[in-house]
């Protein structure tokens, strides 16, 4: 009755600013919470800072996120089964530890070092997924709860790390590592982002046109229904842990080599912020639903804060601070849209 | 406000008649829609103290949305509801309890690990400060169950109870906040004979206490056993309310039923073929189920009945690979898939998927269905791995989108909504669904459990529909329901099982709604 009135008399003020409500509250359902972080935080910082919206720093955002972009479709991976992977820190300590250990011992010193670098990289991919098949096996067969599982994995991984590095810093990987992988550019792109581009497809095509993405969906979205339809769950389960074990990989020997160490404490950050980007890609903690480009978009957005925080001068101690109320909220921004999207239906009788 | 009774409230029934008396709770013209669909057409209910009032009807005829109307659950869209002659707006459940209307309900809502009086007080206040008072909470436990003569000790973990127990531990619940009206919605359900009687006993101490009892059954015997007023209710009408003594069964069976059933349903024509699936001496490990053996051939509808918890549906859920199995051999086609002696297992979801089996269950939401995912991914599922849905690794999208336009016109529904998440579909839509995996994959065997539950009247004739084109196409189908009326009219063949055991298999030419719950009735009378 209340709209029948707006559509007669649109002519008062009052209607105009209801409609005006109306539709923000159907874009919200419909978008969700990211699109209004983005543009409110575009706006706060290119106000604050003539710097932001310069093309040096966007140019370096843009290079930053891509590690955080390549965590955080991993932890997608996980979160769409409704699990939860706290070790893809140590993974990253791990993989840098294993590969630069790896390329360390290999290179003589002399030469290009491109076959130390292939192994290297080899050995700590494969260091990498073999914690993925672990924390997978753990989850699948065991039951093992997914927080559980990756929690225990972090303590165990990083005193592995710690043990075979003692915690120092290990050197002498060949240069043409860092030169290229760290710092390197090709046709104006710096090959991080190179490197990046093609895993963000790679995993859009496993998402979206695989089988096994379409389980993992499903399993996720209810794990009975996707028993009873015959799917090996199990299996599948494996796949997405050690899958998402891989991406992880690839961002820690691209940190690696931008750091051109290997290190036993990196990463440290990273389930934090890989899930933060994550929720706030509207992935749902209760699994099964989820967009790849809402994720990518998601740890854009966290690594862009950090970067209008840091032109800002606002302290570290802060930045944390904001980071993990950004996830708590949009968690909560999430569940209210839920809310909205009933009364929504109630209201109109028909889905958005 | 709180529902008061008269004082001197005399605890027979008979003098009820008398309608000098004011109910305790008056509903007028009271109905509900929900989304432009009716589920309660308005209807007079009251409760008078001392009475129990007993509800009769199949499932979706209404009852549960009238007793969601009553409790404060749902508020209704049209009529009123006088207390005291008063009106009244229920507003939520907790409103209602504070009215004094208590509801046990059929799922169980007692925490395990806690004890009897823990239980009985969880959620009321009964402390001073921040401390319980234990003492105080023994000593008012001990007063309850000894009120309700039910022989327990509170300081039992509910956990060791048996469901019979149990359920009475949730009516003693129910009773402690001292309601004027109690509503146990099939509370016989999974109790066997004797327990059933133990829980008689209970509701008569009830009824002497004059508390006005709502009473939910499926089975006709509790109900002339127990009520003083029956309500019939079918297709959310309550067509009737009479003085128990004064109709009988039969009468009650056709009140409920009706001739409806006849147009309705659809005759379905059987081509019995050779033997499909054939099981002999099965014993389930976490069931009632003792020795069952049945057989299904090809072409034929066969039903298998029992009230909730009978062990129909753990039957159908072990050949689907859902139970575990003691003993028992289960042939399906000419192979023998699960046999222990010969260490013979294939019942697994997937082994018999590709053996042309497929079981929907009766729990949509939570194990048949993926509700935040939309129609076209919940039918292709089970099938994705099928080579008209992919090839190798690769999901073949285009041809799943091509093949989902067939299907959403067999299902008579939108095209466009093959991309609509299914949690903003109504229930008999997502039935449907759920019974559009069949469409996309080759079928020998549909087990239905429970299809047509919490499904509208219109849906249910389309279901019944899509078992007759299953049939015709040379499927069979094994149909679980407790709802006599459907297994009646649908099935070729009806087995009837009653707490896990097969009790009788009823010939195509003998089915009738009266036979069937004439077998369940005798059983009922002998065991108690």
């Amino acid at each position: 009755m209340i709209e029948n009135r707006v559509k007669q008399a649109p002519s008062s003020w009052q209607s105009y600013f209801s409609q005006a409500v109306n539709f923000v509250t159907f874009l919200y359902i419909k978008g969700g919470v990211l699109p209004w972080f983005l543009v409110l935080a575009v706006l706060g910082f290119s106000l604050s800072s003539e710097y932001f919206l310069t093309q040096t720093n966007l140019s370096g955002i843009s290079m930053h996120a891509t590690y955080l972009v390549l965590v955080a479709m991993a932890q997608m991976l996980v979160m769409l089964t409704a699990g939860l992977d706290l070790s893809v820190g140590v993974m990253i300590a791990m993989t840098s530890v294993v590969s630069s250990l790896t390329m360390g011992a290999m290179w003589s010193g002399y030469g290009s070092g491109w076959e130390s670098i292939l192994i290297g990289c080899v050995a700590g991919l494969c260091a990498c997924a073999g914690i993925g098949l672990v924390n997978g096996i753990g989850v699948a067969w065991f039951r093992v709860p997914a927080f559980i599982m990756t929690l225990g994995m972090s303590s165990v991984v990083l005193g592995l790390a710690l043990s075979l590095t003692g915690g120092i810093p290990i050197y002498g990987m060949p240069p043409n590592f860092t030169d290229i992988f760290g710092y390197g550019v090709w046709k104006g792109f710096p090959v991080p982002i190179l490197v990046t581009i093609p895993c963000i497809g790679l995993m859009y095509l496993f998402l979206n046109w695989t089988r096994v993405g379409r389980y993992i969906y499903a399993i996720g979205g209810n794990l009975r229904a996707a028993q009873l339809s015959g799917i090996n769950t199990k299996m599948c389960l494996i796949i997405a842990y050690t899958a998402a074990a891989f991406f992880t990989g690839i961002a820690a020997l691209l940190i690696t080599a931008r750091l051109d160490t290997g290190e036993s404490n990196l990463g440290v950050s990273y389930p934090l912020l890989s899930i933060a980007a994550c929720a706030i890609g509207g992935v749902s903690l209760q699994g099964g639903v989820g967009k790849l480009h809402n994720v990518v978009l998601g740890a854009v957005f966290i690594i862009l804060i950090q970067n209008g925080m840091n032109l800002m001068r606002i302290n570290s101690y802060y930045q944390m601070v904001a980071i993990g109320s950004l996830l708590i909220i949009s968690i909560m921004a999430e569940n209210f849209r839920q809310q909205l999207m009933l009364t929504y239906k109630n209201k109109t009788g028909s889905s958005i | 406000m709180k529902i008061t009774s008269p004082p001197q409230q005399s605890p027979h029934s008979d003098q009820l008649r008398v309608r000098n008396a004011k109910p305790l709770i008056h509903l007028q013209g009271v109905s509900k829609d929900y989304f432009g669909s009716t589920a309660l057409k308005p209807m007079n209910f009251d409760i008078y103290a001392g009475e129990v009032h007993a509800l009769f009807g199949e499932n979706g005829a209404g009852k549960s949305t009238l007793l969601k109307i009553i409790t404060g659950d749902t508020q209704p869209s049209s009529g009123k509801i006088l207390i005291n002659d008063e009106r009244v707006k229920i507003t939520s459940v907790h409103h209602a309890k504070e009215l004094g209307i208590s509801a046990v309900f059929q799922e169980y809502t007692l925490v395990p690990q806690l004890t009897v009086e823990e239980n009985l007080f969880l959620g009321s206040d009964l402390s001073s400060g921040i401390f319980l008072q234990k003492t105080k909470l023994r000593k008012w436990a001990k007063q309850t169950l000894e009120r309700l003569e039910f022989d327990l000790e509170p300081n039992q973990l509910v956990m060791n109870l048996s469901h019979a127990q149990q359920r009475m531990v949730e009516i003693a619940k129910a009773f402690h906040s001292r309601p004027a009206i109690m509503i146990l919605d099939e509370p016989t359900a999974a109790l066997s004979g004797r327990e059933t009687k133990q829980l008689f006993a209970m509701i008569d101490v009830l009824k002497a206490e004059g508390i006005g009892v709502v009473y939910v059954s499926h089975r006709t015997s509790e109900i002339f056993r127990l009520s003083d007023r029956v309500s019939v209710m079918q297709d959310g009408h309550l067509i009737c309310t009479h003085t128990t003594s004064e109709i009988d069964e039969n009468k009650l069976i056709e009140l409920a039923f009706g001739h409806r059933f006849e147009s309705f349903f659809p005759t379905i024509k059987s081509n019995t073929g050779k033997q499909l699936l054939s099981i002999s001496n099965l014993c389930l490990t976490n069931s009632l189920v003792q020795d069952a053996s049945l057989t299904i051939n090809a072409g034929e509808i066969v039903g298998l009945t029992g009230l909730a918890g009978s062990g129909a549906a753990d039957i159908a859920r072990a050949c689907f690979g859902l139970n575990q199995i003691k003993s028992g051999v289960i042939t399906y086609l000419d192979d023998q898939v699960y046999n222990k002696e010969l260490g013979i297992n294939e019942l697994k979801p997937r082994a018999m998927l590709d053996r042309g089996m497929l079981y929907l269950p009766a729990d949509r939401r939570t194990e048949g269905l993926i509700m935040e995912h939309n129609i076209r991914q919940n039918i292709s599922l089970p099938s994705l791995s099928l080579a008209k849905f992919s090839s190798g690794f690769w999901v073949r999208r285009k041809r799943e989108k091509h093949v989902m336009e067939s299907v959403s016109r067999r299902l008579k529904i939108n095209p466009l909504s093959i991309e609509n998440v299914l949690n903003h579909l109504s229930g008999g839509t997502q039935q449907k669904v759920m019974l559009a995996k069949g469409f996309v994959r080759d079928v020998q065997l549909f087990i239905l459990d429970e299809p047509t539950i919490g499904v509208d009247i219109g849906t249910r004739a389309e279901i019944y529909q899509l078992l007759q084109e299953f049939c015709d196409a040379g499927a069979s189908v094994l149909l679980i329901s407790s709802d006599l009326g459907e297994v009646a009219n649908i099935a070729h063949r009806v087995y009837i099982v009653d707490r896990g055991e097969l009790l009788a298999e009823i010939p195509h030419n003998s089915i009738s709604e009266a036979t069937l719950s004439h077998y369940l009735d005798q059983r009922e009378t002998a065991l108690s």
